[in-house]
């Protein structure tokens, strides 16, 4: 028996066509056992086959065995969707020994059954067209290898507050290696710099002890002081070159965490900002612990400078921080006038509803403002218009304090640009879907979590923190990682170097090499879209699986 | 979920309960009950040929009894598996009687009428709660008239309504017109068949029902005509009504001006004094959904704040309000009361003006809490775990997402209340906080030796 180079059996064609009848899904919308008698009689069709469940275990038995029985090279199913079935009925092939990327699959139940139900002719006969053109494309296509690499098990995490850190500690906890990078000289970030949490305990006491366990868990490298300057590679193994006080670091990891956070807005001018009689709740936070705050009447004044048409998002954090630290001041000075000027109070869930009940207990006065006539901050007065009464109110007040969003790093995008992972209009880190990969990228390989995706209290910073490191486990438990072969490649003899693919390319999978002045295809990062292969205009860049003359062959047979 | 389905590392146990936990952190025994589904879960391909014919119709509370399925049914399409379950409180074989019409239907001979309940057990190192929430029944707001009202519904059954897939295929018809519908339907059946009895009679006499009703009133008639009359009594208020109730029908037209309430069952010390955190966001994002069906519609969301206090949601909030119809109203509506038309009607106090109005809608939607899980105190019991005084699972915020017994984690709703995306990201969380757990470290091996 003639093979050729990946061990396929190559002495002529030898195709196998399996027809589903899906119980009566299909078989009951058009004729199964026509079809299938008609596929016998297809070009290299050597052995055909109706099931009633091709997907059973009863009908995966019946490829296998025709496989080895009647060496079967190419293997056709008619039956539903390929998003659902097609991994099955492939890795089924390969268990037969037969190469996957031989295997092709059609769809007459989507296509066929469901769209022309009731007319039974119609449907029978583009089943027969689809089986056709099915066949056709499988004598055409190619033996593949699935491409594979190996991973690093180590981990780069950029930024040492309570997101950063409890990353690091997950991922030691599961015996991954970690090198944490801490822009300034002590990890903690924001955290550091508070009072205490609306549980009473020390803030800065919390994460800095965060920061010791970490600092002393085997498997964690913390360079503080030092910035990322390089990142480059891909999934499993990036290259990364840090600036350490003691020099140049470089180094191999297998995933990448973004953790750096963000930082309170802090605008001279916004309502009369001077850090004296007008503070923002940060410097209320640090008066509150150095024990320098003094004022008997005292108005917040919530969403300074946010939710407006410059930063139209809700920072989440401040509305808690207020209610937190109007508590705090009233519990200590019982007669003190504290008083709350909001939009919508943000008490979501459960515990800062309570704290909202509870602060009104204590005798706290929330008031409403509208947007469009916001307080007035002057001579010692606050002036607003409230928006449920309708009334103007004046409040005398010793200290105001502005509730300001958390806004982005100015270097974050430095950051982003390592990566080159994208940030959405207000800087924050962009993830792959909001509601379904909230810590992912889109790039493979990278994560985000904490502040640094968008504004959260050090609860949900240490749950996101936690959350990357199992979503990194996944990947770097693996003995190597295991991609599709069906890739891009680029001719090298009649690339014109135009680099049309590489702006197409979603997933920065092509180069322009210099030295030979053409595009090459980086498999690894492929993901099969084809978008290089529809716009080369030299035809020079193609999709294995779905090259022009295995698609031509498919059509050729309508 | 296909995912989850066809993930080698997975195994998915649906249509069952755990029952009992013993052990420790990394050495849990679990005994788990496989309640019995009448269908083998190896043999069922979720071809659904047996659901066709099956003659027995049951309300299908996935789309919340506004339509109905059979007694062997899949939750919903895309369920995972997609095991067809046979409910053996409806099934006219498990209740004694006889049909078996799916196990012929069936073609890969799945069906068992004779599957019992399978206990099994388990030897489990970490365990993750993420039993979820359910949602408050706002027949308990007697203001509200949620019962007696039809066009008073829960934004749960309006998500019904709003889905390509749902009971109304994506209009939003009024349930009082879905009701009026039914019972013309109803009525017809009730007309073809007195019509039928009728014309019996009339080719036997060769008269027509009228002539002879109109020589019954004066006195002429045989009384053997005696039963014929009585049909045809009630024949005639029967088209009488039917012919009202069509003409009302034609008048029908979807729901247009919607109103939302929020904070239903949530931040009310009746109830739940918590914010259910995600109904702000649902209310504004099924009010966009209504306009892009029809952009006639105009929505009302009634609140004390609107809580949009995530990525983007804000910005969606706004957008709602400049592109979709959508006006949001500070106020908590005190009561409903019934309008013309079935139109409900709100009352509220205009705070500005210090009046109080009343508004009517077509439509009103109750935005209801997000109340902990039936079984809550059973499960706690069951896993040796505490709650916290809300009703929820009981965490701490340094480690928010370990229960009070080593080993068991929890995420979701089973949490507190929270949106998918928060959901998701704790779910991770658990499953870290679950690997570590499991995994041996240097450091866990010294604190043992
Ligand atoms: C006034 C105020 C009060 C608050 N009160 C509370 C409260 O009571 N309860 C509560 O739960 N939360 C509170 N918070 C929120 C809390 O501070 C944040 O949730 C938390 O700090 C977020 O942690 P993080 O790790 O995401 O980001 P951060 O704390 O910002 O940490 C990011 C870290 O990354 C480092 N970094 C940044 N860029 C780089 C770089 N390029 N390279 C290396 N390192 C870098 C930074 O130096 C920093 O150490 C409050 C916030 C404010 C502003
Ligand atoms: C009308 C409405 C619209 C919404 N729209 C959105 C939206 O657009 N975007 C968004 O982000 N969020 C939305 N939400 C919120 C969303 O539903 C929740 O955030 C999410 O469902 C929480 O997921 P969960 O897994 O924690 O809980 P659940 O979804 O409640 O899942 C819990 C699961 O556990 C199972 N279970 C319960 N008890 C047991 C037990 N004892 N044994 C075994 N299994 C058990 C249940 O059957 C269920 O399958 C909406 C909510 C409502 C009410
Ligand atoms: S959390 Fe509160 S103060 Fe902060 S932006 Fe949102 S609504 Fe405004
Ligand atoms: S197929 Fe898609 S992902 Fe692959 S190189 Fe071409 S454009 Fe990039
Ligand atoms: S029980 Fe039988 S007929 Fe019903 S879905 Fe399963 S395989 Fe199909
Ligand atoms: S045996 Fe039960 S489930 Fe099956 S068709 Fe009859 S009523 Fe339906
Ligand atoms: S999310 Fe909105 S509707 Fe829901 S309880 Fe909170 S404030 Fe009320």
């Amino acid at each position: 028996m003639k093979q050729n180079k990946t061990g396929e059996n190559t002495e002529g064609l030898r195709v196998g066509v399996f027809i589903c009848d899906c119980g009566s899904n299909i078989a009951g919308h058009l004729d199964c056992a026509e079809v299938t008698k008609y596929a016998a009689d297809l070009p290299g069709v050597v052995f055909t086959k109706e099931n009633l469940y091709t997907c059973s275990e009863a009908g995966i038995s019946e490829i296998q065995n025709a496989i080895r029985e009647n060496n079967l090279n190419r293997v056709v199913v008619a039956s539903c969707s390929p998003r659902t079935h097609h991994p099955l009925f492939a890795s089924s092939c390969a268990q037969a020994g037969m190469n996957p990327y031989l295997f092709e699959m059609v769809n007459i139940r989507d296509q066929c059954s469901w769209v022309h139900m009731g007319q039974r002719d119609i449907a029978t006969a583009k089943a027969k067209d689809l089986v056709r053109m099915g066949v056709a494309k499988s004598t055409a296509l190619e033996p593949q290898k699935d491409i594979e690499s190996s991973v690093i098990r180590k981990i780069l995490v950029i930024g040492g507050g309570i997101a950063g850190l409890s990353a690091a500690e997950a991922l030691a906890g599961m015996g991954l290696e970690v090198l944490l990078v801490e822009k300034e000289e002590r990890c903690g970030g924001l955290m550091l710099g508070l009072n205490v949490l609306e549980t009473g305990k020390s803030a800065a006491g919390q994460v800095s002890d965060l920061a010791a366990t970490v600092a002393a868990t085997s498997g964690v490298t913390v360079h503080t002081a030092s910035r990322v300057i390089e990142i480059s590679g891909y999934i499993g193994n990036f290259r990364v070159v840090i600036e350490t006080p003691a020099g140049k670091v470089e180094d191999t990891v297998g995933c990448i965490v973004v953790a750096c956070g963000a930082v309170p807005l802090v605008e001279e001018g916004l309502f009369g900002y001077n850090g004296k009689d007008v503070i923002t709740q940060m410097e209320l936070e640090q008066r509150l612990a150095s024990g320098s705050f003094k004022a008997a009447r005292v108005v917040m004044i919530q969403c300074a400078g946010a939710r407006n048409a410059t930063r139209e998002y809700c920072s989440r954090i401040c509305c808690a921080t207020a209610v937190k630290n109007a508590m705090i001041i009233k519990r200590k000075y019982p007669l003190a006038e504290v008083h709350v000027l909001y939009r919508d109070m943000q008490m979501y869930g459960d515990e800062k509803e309570q704290m909202l009940w509870d602060a009104r207990g204590m005798g706290i006065k929330f008031h409403v403002f509208d947007q469009k006539k916001p307080p007035r901050v002057g001579d010692g007065k606050v002036t607003f218009q409230h928006a449920v009464l309708g009334e103007t109110k004046e409040f005398t007040v010793d200290l105001t304090v502005l509730s300001t969003p958390l806004v982005a790093r100015p270097e974050s995008s430095q950051v982003a640009a390592l990566m080159r992972v994208p940030c959405d209009k207000n800087g924050f880190f962009l993830e792959a879907h909001a509601k379904l990969r909230p810590l992912d990228f889109a790039a493979d390989g990278i994560f985000v979590c904490g502040s640094a995706r968008y504004p959260v209290t050090s609860v949900e910073a240490r749950t996101q923190g936690l959350g990357v490191a199992s979503r990194i486990g996944a990947i770097l438990f693996k003995e190597k990682l295991v991609k599709s072969g069906i890739v891009a490649e680029i001719d090298q003899e009649t690339c014109v170097g135009c680099m049309g693919c590489l702006n197409v390319c979603p997933y920065e999978a092509i180069i322009f090499n210099r030295e030979t002045g053409v595009c090459e295809v980086k498999e690894i990062l492929c993901k099969g879209c084809g978008n290089c292969a529809s716009t080369c205009p030299s035809h020079s860049a193609v999709l294995r699986g779905y090259k022009p003359e295995q698609l031509l062959a498919q059509i050729r047979a309508i | 979920m296909l995912d989850v389905g066809r993930h080698p590392n997975i195994e998915l146990m649906a249509y069952s309960e755990v029952e009992q936990v013993e052990g420790s952190a990394g050495c849990f025994k679990v005994r788990v009950r496989r309640k019995a589904r009448y269908v083998d879960e190896a043999k069922c391909t979720g071809c659904g040929a047996c659901r066709e014919k099956c003659p027995t119709d049951v309300l299908d509370m996935y789309n919340e009894g506004h339509s109905t399925r059979k007694a062997i049914y899949s939750w919903f399409a895309q369920g995972i598996p997609s095991t067809h379950t046979i409910d053996p409180d409806h099934c006219r074989v498990l209740q004694g009687k006889k049909c078996g019409v799916c196990q012929k239907r069936c073609e890969a001979g799945a069906i068992d009428f004779e599957q019992k309940d399978k206990i099994v057990e388990l030897d489990i190192g970490a365990i993750i709660v993420a039993t979820g929430y359910t949602v408050f029944d706002p027949g308990k707001i007697p203001e509200y008239r949620y019962k007696d009202l039809p066009n008073v519904v829960t934004a749960v059954e309006f998500e019904r309504f709003l889905s390509a897939s749902g009971p109304t295929h994506g209009h939003i018809d009024r349930p009082s017109d879905i009701l009026a519908r039914r019972e013309i339907a109803e009525l017809e059946k009730e007309e073809s068949r007195l019509q039928k009895t009728l014309a019996r009679y009339e080719e036997k006499a060769g008269a027509s029902s009228q002539s002879v009703f109109e020589a019954f009133a004066a006195e002429t008639a045989p009384p053997e005509q005696q039963q014929w009359m009585e049909k045809y009594r009630e024949y005639l208020p029967l088209t009488e009504k039917l012919a009202a109730l069509r003409s009302k029908a034609e008048g029908f037209t979807t729901a247009k001006r919607l109103a939302f309430i929020q904070c239903v069952g949530s931040r009310d010390l009746r109830f739940y004094p918590f914010c259910s955190g995600f109904c702000c966001m649902h209310s504004i994002k099924e009010a966009i959904i209504a306009h892009e069906h029809e952009n006639a519609t105009t929505s009302v969301i009634f609140g004390m704040d609107i809580r949009a206090v995530g990525k983007g949601f804000d910005e969606y909030k706004v957008r709602g309000g400049n592109k979709s119809n959508i006006t949001y109203r500070r106020s908590r509506v005190a009561e409903i009361v019934n309008g013309p038309n079935n139109n409900p009607v709100l009352v509220y106090e205009d705070t500005q003006l210090q009046k109080v109005v009343r508004e009517d809608f077509d439509l009103v939607i109750l935005a209801t809490a997000c109340a902990p899980n039936e079984g809550m105190k059973e499960m706690a019991a069951i896993l040796g775990i505490e709650l916290n005084r809300f009703g929820f699972f009981k965490t701490r915020p340094e480690n928010p997402l370990d229960t009070t017994r080593e080993g068991i984690f929890v995420c979701g709703c089973a949490h507190s209340p929270m949106d998918i995306p928060e959901s998701v990201a704790q779910a991770s969380s658990a499953a870290s906080r679950a690997v570590q757990t499991v995994t041996v470290t240097p450091a866990k091996l010294l604190k043992i030796s």
